[in-house]
């Protein structure tokens, strides 16, 4: 076990470095040029002296690779530069907004798995009758509904008519609740329609049937021989829902000024702050990868299988 | 024929297959049918509730919302459908070639798709908008660029398991070039299939655009776009909150009919895999 997670692991040090690889080109081929950014954002009139000053001070004019070195030189130390706009460290700010994000990802997570684990597996014991199909409206609810728009809809209801909920801001345990039903609704939704379909299957499977031959109770063969199979892919998909929840966190903070890492990353993309996009978006990646490194570990915790066969590669 | 007939029978199908033609119907004729230019300034009239020459009311600066409503089926339609068709067509590109050639190329093509299937979709989207500036084109371009990889790594494997049926190779001995069985051979059967993944996808994808043009960061105003509208009617929702429902309900309605529709499509072709 403790082999598998070194391998995993080492795995992840040539993919983090391709992708930032990726980030670092494409923030340097697109059309815009960082120096005119950086200047604007410092109020300095774009002559073509300060232009070229910034330019040196920046280091664009280095070729191309020898700026991907230093960058990366200085990023491996955690020195991801200052930003154009606070001329504070970019880390020290992202570090400042993201347990507010985390908090409302988790906290969006666990309503996900509270949720959907109980409701799919309710539609599963229930199959074409009206529990499966209530979850099956839910779900088809859940997956067309645009968060930004739910997240208005409970504003609407819940603060302005009802005036029950606050509607925007941080604080007390109250704020958070309208933002994580906003940014759950999705990944529960898919995850209902997972755990029926895993249910189901396993309900098929041969392992059940010779448990029923053995006389054993309906709840021991339930609960033992198909909820823990049908939790494994479950496990694979926390992983997707995390990359959802990430990005959808981003859009829910912007409703309801929810002070995270995204509405900063929105104000910094607006503003074209380079080194706070470059750091936002290797900092997400980096969160999304522990994510799939944790799920391929319980994963593998889970299935023997997985473990011993050596394989363990992201499918 | 068979296929339609088996959709047919369920009638949830049918109105979600009534809406999705409707919703295409509205975005190809939205001259005609648009009771006014959707880009008509007439402050005078500005946030009117439903009236009789304006059934929807109208926007702050006086615009009719049914007419913005209508337009802005023609974008997100034109937009889902360019997407598409670029990841198809990267897709099958990179795909077909990894999966057919093998060996090397395979492998430095399907680590390419690692390292982008490593970034979450929506923020490397944001990203790229960021970098390259907003409007249609870009949103397209960062959308394809943030789901071409996983189309990609579907199509080799689906050419994988073609590769070395008796037709195929059939056509090797015959010495029909590489590029001709791709095309002829391999291209076709992959391509029904992957139709109906992309149904599936269409929902997924009109979230994406506009979920960034909400966020300010996808196609820029004045253009009819819903997720537009929907951040327009924001600093209304004390005052004229109907004005917000409108475009979310579009979006609702519209991304509900495909998912219904790629559901059912997807069941109807293969009865066998039954509901996921």
């Amino acid at each position: 076990m403790f082999q598998f997670i070194i391998r995993r692991f080492l795995v992840l040090i040539p993919l983090l470095f391709a992708v930032s690889v990726v980030v670092f080109l494409i923030l340097r081929l697109g059309p815009n040029d960082p120096a005119m950014s950086y200047l604007r954002l410092s109020q300095i009139p774009p002559t073509d002296e300060a232009l070229a000053a910034a330019r040196e001070f920046l280091g664009l004019n280095k070729p191309l690779f020898a700026q991907y070195a230093d960058w990366l030189v200085k990023a491996v130390r955690l020195d991801f530069g200052l930003s154009y706009v606070t001329r504070r460290p970019v880390l020290n700010e992202i570090l400042y907004y993201l347990p507010a994000t985390l908090n409302l990802a988790g906290l969006s997570l666990l309503l996900t798995l509270i949720l959907s684990i109980p409701l799919g597996m309710w539609a599963a014991l229930n199959k074409d009758r009206l529990p499966d199909h209530i979850t099956r409206a839910l779900s088809f609810f859940g997956v067309s509904m645009p968060n930004f728009w739910l997240g208005f809809m409970l504003v609407s209801i819940f603060s302005i008519w009802l005036g029950w909920l606050p509607p925007m801001g941080r604080g007390t345990p109250a704020h958070i609740i309208m933002p994580a039903v906003s940014l759950c609704l999705m990944s529960m939704s898919i995850n209902i329609r997972l755990i029926r379909a895993s249910m189901l299957e396993n309900l098929n499977s041969r392992s059940v049937l010779y448990a029923r031959a053995r006389g054993l109770k309906e709840r021991t063969v339930i609960g033992v021989h198909v909820f823990k199979n049908s939790l494994i892919p479950v496990v694979t998909a926390v992983a997707m829902h995390a990359g959802e929840l990430l990005g959808g966190a981003v859009v829910v903070e912007s409703i309801f000024a929810w002070p995270g890492v995204g509405r900063f990353a929105v104000s910094a993309i607006y503003n074209r702050d380079y080194p706070v996009m470059q750091c936002f978006i290797l900092f997400m990646v980096v969160i999304f990868v522990l994510c799939n490194l944790l799920v391929d570990i319980c994963y593998a915790w889970l299935d023997p299988r997985i473990r011993l066969a050596g394989g363990g590669d992201n499918q | 024929m068979n296929i339609l007939k088996r959709l047919l029978k369920q009638k949830l199908t049918a109105v979600a297959l009534v809406m999705v033609c409707t919703i295409l119907f509205l975005a190809a004729a939205a001259p005609i049918v648009a009771p006014y230019d959707p880009n008509y300034v007439d402050l005078e009239k500005k946030l009117s509730p439903p009236t009789v020459s304006h059934w929807l009311g109208t926007d702050h600066l006086g615009r009719d919302i049914l007419s913005r409503l209508i337009f802005g089926a023609r974008v997100s339609v034109g937009s889902v459908a360019s997407i598409i068709v670029c990841i198809l067509v990267l897709g099958f590109i990179v795909g077909s070639i990894a999966g057919y050639t093998g060996g090397i190329v395979d492998s430095i093509l399907m680590r390419l798709c690692d390292v982008f299937l490593t970034f979450p979709t929506f923020i490397l989207a944001m990203f790229l908008v960021g970098v390259l500036g907003t409007g249609l084109t870009n949103v397209v371009i960062a959308i394809v660029m943030t789901h071409w990889a996983w189309y990609a790594r579907l199509i080799r494997g689906f050419v994988l398991s073609m590769k070395n049926r008796d037709y195929i190779l059939a056509a090797r001995v015959a010495g029909t070039p590489k590029i001709k069985i791709i095309i002829r051979h391999i291209v076709p059967p992959v391509f029904a299939q992957l139709i109906i993944l992309a149904t599936l996808d269409i929902g997924h994808m009109m979230l994406h655009v506009s979920g960034l043009s909400f966020l300010g960061l996808g196609i820029t105003p004045p253009t009819p776009e819903w997720g537009v509208m929907i951040n327009d009617a924001r600093q209304f929702i004390w005052s004229t909150p109907w004005l917000i429902v409108y475009p979310g309900l579009m979006i609702f309605i519209t991304v509900m009919s495909f998912n219904l529709l790629g559901d059912a499509l997807r069941d109807a072709l293969d009865p066998t895999t039954g509901e996921k």
